[in-house]
This record gives C-alpha cells, sequence and structure tokens, in this order.
C-alpha cells in the first residue's frame, strides 16, 4: 500500500516527528511504499542540517535523511513555513537575499501543491503533529 | 467507511480522547499514541468513558509508548489491544482513513 506522511510539530517539542519516524520505517520495513512526507507548520524545523543534538540523544534530522537515502524518501518541507522559520535551500537563501542555507541532505523545498498531490496519489495519509 | 482515530493527548490535559469517541461511530477504532496512552489505564476518571463505548469502538495502545511511561500492561483497561508500531501500520492500512485527533 502506499502511504503518505504530514507532520506538522517541530523536533525535540513533543513526540510527533519520532512516532511519523518511526511509524514510516515500520511502513517500509513491512513491504509498504512511502509517496512522500511533507513538513508543514512547525515541522519544516525537522529539516535544518545546522541541528547539533547532544551525542546521547537521538539524532532526528540525520535519522530522516539517512532512511530518504535507504529508501529513496520524498522529504518536502512547505516553502511559505519554510521562509517564516529561517530554512532555506541555495535556491530560496538566494530569491531572500540570505547569506547562507541550511536544509538538511535528502530534503527539498516545495509548495503545498505536493501535500494535495501526496493525497490524491496516496492510499493513505496520516498527519503526525501536536 | 471505516476510520480509524488516532488520539496523541492524555484525556486528563486535554479533550481530545472524549472528541474522538463522540465523533466515531460504530465499527470504528481508536489508537492511543504518545501521552493519548494515559486514557488506557484502569482507575482514572476517565476510565469508565472508555469502557463504555468498547461496544462500539475498538480501542489500541501503544505498546513502545506505555513501556516509555513506565505503565505496566496490567494496568490497561481489559479489551484494549496492545499494538507494536507495525500494528499502527497495519490498523491506518485496514481502515479506509485515519483522523488524528491533534
Amino acid at each position: 500500500m502506499k502511504f503518505s506522511v504530514m507532520i506538522s510539530e517541530g523536533p525535540y517539542t513533543h513526540q510527533a516527528s519520532d512516532t511519523a519516524y518511526n511509524f514510516t520505517k515500520a511502513a517500509l520495513e513491512d513491504g509498504h511504499e512511502c509517496f512522500r512526507i511533507f513538513f508543514y507548520h512547525d515541522g519544516v524545523n525537522n529539516g535544518t542540517r545546522l541541528a547539533s543534538p547532544p551525542q546521547d540523544d537521538r539524532d532526528i534530522v540525520n535519522r530522516w535523511s539517512a532512511l530518504a537515502k535507504e529508501y529513496k524518501l520524498d522529504l518536502v518541507l512547505c516553502v511559505a513555513a519554510a521562509q517564516r522559520r529561517g530554512i532555506a535551500d541555495a535556491d530560496e537563501a538566494k530569491r531572500n537575499g540570505k547569506n547562507a542555507d541550511n536544509i538538511a541532505p535528502g530534503f527539498r523545498i516545495s509548495g503545498l501543491g505536493q501535500l494535495i498531490e501526496a493525497g490524491i496519489q496516496s492510499d493513505r495519509l496520516i498527519t503526525f503533529g501536536d | 467507511m471505516s476510520q480509524l482515530h488516532t488520539v496523541n493527548k492524555s484525556p486528563l490535559e486535554r479533550n481530545a480522547l472524549e472528541s474522538a469517541i463522540t465523533h466515531a461511530v460504530k465499527g470504528n477504532a481508536l489508537l492511543m499514541i504518545e501521552d493519548g496512552v494515559y486514557g488506557a489505564m484502569q482507575g482514572t476518571h476517565k476510565s469508565a468513558m472508555v469502557s463504555e463505548a468498547m461496544s462500539d469502538i475498538s480501542f489500541y495502545v501503544m505498546g513502545p509508548d506505555l513501556k516509555a511511561r513506565g505503565i505496566d500492561e496490567t494496568r490497561i483497561i481489559e479489551g484494549i489491544k496492545i499494538v507494536d508500531y507495525s500494528g499502527f501500520v497495519a490498523l491506518v492500512a485496514e481502515h479506509d482513513t485515519t483522523q488524528s485527533w491533534l
């Protein structure tokens, strides 16, 4: 079955990003397909490569990047939510006159249409948030 | 159409569990995750609400989230099934839609 996931909560806030990760991992390991992971609202904070959690804590950002690499996942950050929160790729940084970008490997920035498409193309869309 | 409801907040903190139970119809399933697992405990003043709804709704609770909070399985309301993440995935697949009560 084809799943998509939407995450609207930042990392280390409560548990939404952890649950979404464990859910996605279990779905992939059970042989399901993951069409897209869409990060919305504070969820875009899951996509900054500047996060440096303590060594004995889970590394939420790198965990997503690693899962994306292993299963070729499409991790999409909402562009409007990302702009507000200072998450940028090279193009967005240039467009907004910023001197640096901070998007993590495996993530890309795009629009809400990607969430709508995920809802249409997937058998199931499940939301994790606060 | 079958629907799965997920609740991720304690019923002692928010009214998400109560809302989900009120909106769920006969044959729906409800999965308690994260702090929502407190809703599966025996002896709270929300336990009766859950027990009474069990005739119409199938209740599930996330085992790893119970364990993370030190809640022993013997303290869970009888009839609530304990699942892991793979079980969560299966519940989402089994039902046509999933409503996350945030």
